[in-house]
């Protein structure tokens, strides 16, 4: 849990890192309205662009430091560097910062249309093992073993972090999502760890359900899951949070966090846009929701809910829109339209 | 190719009714047969999975299958215990190395859907993947679980799809896969199925690819840009049930699963439905359009298509609607409303 203290003017101080692409812009978008918002915060910007260290990829000295003392970061998009010997970046921080659980809400948004409405979805993504273990090898030409991972240390600091989080939002409920009659030990140590973190939260009910049944519902009435936390093996997540994303509209809307045992980090999910970036045609919702949530985890809740209330009604008029949700607006204007319903 | 055996011109056919709504939608099949007049004669087993104990029987339907080379099936109960015994419906594609799977997610006139004009063939590799039931608990609190995927099975169920795909007129094969994680893994069954389109090059399908997250997004939000897919097991479970949520439910894709020597008749996204098990309330259409492709399968061409028609006319008409597609009308009042249309 976030236990971070305010400095002497009476702010936290939270690591932004900006981005490459459209980044820049949305986190100045984001860093408007939250002075707008007046929300206690002082920025630490860093650059995490890689450095090469011991041949291996790596990120700025002081880039973690600042995160590892901040212990919350929000993140812009990062383009992947091509080329031999680069881990992706995201893996390098994921394994930095022990982030060990993905957080994805997906909600949908009012004024923006899609072949499903009410989705309100929350999805926790165990996020340092399972089918993305990297223990793979070549057993004879043309036969190949991968190696899914399950622990039991990791499986529980990941359910515990579902309780947890469902108390903090307000959810009576978590369920587990898993393939434990195919899988027996695997997905079964994790559904048998599940029930056992559910003893430690009485107030919270908990449930399974199994994968296939799970992406039958979700796509039929995802209204099914709006008042549960679903927690998930590290491949299972990485699908269904896709998914949800997809039923609200795609990445360009869904937040994203990454919880850890050292920090935190905030992100909007989506691509650098390197083909709109630079012409202030960007939409910075998602960095924005995932600001929120950010908020939210910090305990800021005031200003979370101000902040959500200002953008959501924004969009839900409809008359100041990016490109991307089918506006004429731009990236300024609308950050001016949430500003002035954060005022009014 | 499947020679099914024939006597006294009539084929003999093995079924399975499975566990929960599976003895519903069986004598569904049973009753549209006997009013159509099909040649076909089933040797009947009720195994099921909901016990431990049914080894035997469970046997002997393997060994009825072995003879007949043609079966239907429903699905059968799996607890999700360790100490609950393994999937048979796992064990018998194993088994008999039916080793493809192939699922159709189609929109029905008739029955209101999420998604319109979708049209998938999902076929997925069945014996193999996540699936191959090799696990162990390397040390307390740690377990390992296997993925295996082979170039020789991986190539086999490729070749399946750009087969199926030049038969029925198909346009695009798609892999679906996680090769940028799963690089040694899920990066020869990708490296294999595109060596396998070079050779079907000429046939003029398009070959593509896509990583399994994307995917899932993809079909939520335009699954009519795809056409066949094919991918490893677990991925195929995921696809063919995001499938059914779009278009109105596993109630209505027909699947089967084909191998070298035996084919396996049953719906499409292989669920138990203890909720509905003795309701009288689950929808036959998957389990009686499965029972079509197997009459195709026999050269029962003619039988075929009146069935079909039947059921897609009983559909369009709405008057003996079930419960997953809107309506209240029980399995036998929407079986007899197909009857009535043969
Ligand atoms: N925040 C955004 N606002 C507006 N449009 C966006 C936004 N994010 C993405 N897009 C649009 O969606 C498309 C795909 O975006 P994405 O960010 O994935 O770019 P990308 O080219 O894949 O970059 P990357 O290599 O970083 O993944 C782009 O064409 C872009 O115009
Ligand atoms: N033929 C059918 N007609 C109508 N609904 C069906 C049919 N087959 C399955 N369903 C529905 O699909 C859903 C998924 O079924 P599933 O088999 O996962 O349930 P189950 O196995 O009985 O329960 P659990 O997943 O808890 O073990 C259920 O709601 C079931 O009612
Ligand atoms: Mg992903
Ligand atoms: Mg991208």
């Amino acid at each position: 849990a976030f236990s971070a203290n305010k400095n002497a003017k009476g702010n936290y101080e939270v690591t932004l890192i900006p981005g490459d692409g459209i980044g820049p812009e949305i986190s100045a978008s984001v860093k408007r309205i939250f002075s707008a918002a007046k929300v206690p915060i002082e920025w630490e910007e860093v650059d995490v662009t890689p450095v090469i260290k011991d041949g291996k990829t790596a990120i700025p000295d002081e880039a973690i430091e600042s995160v590892r003392k901040n212990t919350v970061a929000l993140k812009g998009p990062l383009a992947t560097p091509i080329g031999k010997g680069h881990v992706s970046l995201n893996l390098t921080l994921r394994r930095t910062f022990n982030l060990y659980a993905n957080v994805r809400p997906c909600r949908s948004i009012v004024g923006y249309k899609t072949p499903y409405e009410n989705v309100n979805t929350v999805l926790i993504r165990e996020n340092t093992e399972g089918e993305y273990s990297g223990i793979e090898h070549e057993v004879i030409d043309g036969v190949v073993q991968s190696i899914k991972l399950i622990t039991k240390d990791a499986s529980e600091r990941c359910a515990r972090y579902a309780f947890t989080y469902a108390q903090q939002v307000g959810r009576d409920r978590v369920t587990a999502v898993h393939k434990a009659n195919i899988m027996k030990l695997a997905d079964g140590l994790f559904l048998d760890v599940c029930k056992q973190v559910a003893k430690e939260f009485p107030s919270i009910k908990f449930n399974d359900v199994l994968l296939d049944r799970a992406c039958l519902h979700i796509t039929q009435d995802p209204n099914i899951y709006a008042d549960t936390v679903m927690v998930m093996p590290n491949l299972y997540g990485d699908i269904l949070s896709d998914m949800c994303a997809g039923l609200i509209g795609g990445l360009g809307l869904t937040p994203s966090g990454n919880i850890g045992r050292d920090a935190s980090i905030f992100e909007a999910v989506h691509g650098t846009a390197p083909d709109i970036a630079g012409l202030d045609k960007a939409n910075p919702t998602a960095l924005l929701l995932s600001g929120i949530m950010m908020l939210r985890h910090m305990r800021l809740y005031s200003q979370a809910d101000a902040i959500e209330k200002a953008v959501l009604t924004t969009i839900a008029e409809g008359k100041t829109l990016t490109g991307d949700l089918g506006g004429h607006s731009t990236n300024t204007q609308y950050t001016d339209a949430v500003i002035k319903k954060l005022s009014a | 190719t499947i020679s099914p055996k024939k006597y006294g011109g009539k084929y003999t056919v093995t079924m399975i009714p499975g566990d929960g709504v599976g003895p519903d939608l069986a004598a569904s099949v049973k009753d549209v047969f006997k009013a159509a007049n099909v040649p076909v004669e089933f040797e009947q087993y009720d195994v099921s999975g909901m016990t431990s104990a049914d080894d035997k029987l469970y046997k002997e339907s393997l060994d009825s299958l072995r003879r007949n080379k043609v079966g239907i099936k429903g699905t059968l109960f799996t607890p999700a215990t360790k100490l609950g015994h393994t999937s048979f419906n796992v064990t018998m594609r194993k088994d008999l190395d039916i080793y493809a799977s192939l699922s159709l997610c189609k929109n029905i006139p008739g029955i209101n859907a999420r998604m319109s004009n979708v049209d998938i063939a999902i076929i997925r590799e069945n014996t193999e993947g996540e699936y191959s039931g090799l696990e162990h608990q390397s040390y307390p609190g740690v377990v390992e679980s296997l993925k295996i995927i082979t170039r020789a099975k991986t190539e086999r169920i490729a070749r399946f799809a750009f087969d199926f795909a030049v038969k029925n007129n198909r346009k695009k094969v798609t892999a679906v896969h996680k090769a940028n994680i799963m690089k040694l893994g899920d990066g020869l069954f990708l490296r294999t199925c595109r060596d396998v389109a070079k050779e079907y090059e000429h046939t003029g399908i398009i070959f593509n690819d896509m990583i399994v997250d994307n995917t899932a997004m993809q079909l939520v939000s335009r699954p009519q840009q795809f056409d066949v897919m094919v991918m490893p097991n677990l991925y195929g479970n995921i696809v063919s049930n995001v499938g059914a949520g779009l278009i109105g439910g596993p109630g209505i894709i027909p699947g089967c699963n084909i191998g070298r020597e035996y084919a396996m008749f049953e719906p499409g996204c292989r669920h138990v439905g203890l909720d509905l098990a003795d309701q009288n309330a689950a929808n036959p259409t998957a389990m009686l359009l499965s029972s079509v492709m197997m009459l195709r399968h026999l050269n029962l061409d003619e039988h075929a298509n009146r069935i079909s028609s039947a059921v897609y006319e009983t559909i369009q008409a709405g008057t003996a609607k079930t419960r997953d597609i809107g309506g209240n009308s029980s399995t036998t009042e929407f079986t007899a409303a197909v009857i009535s249309k043969l």
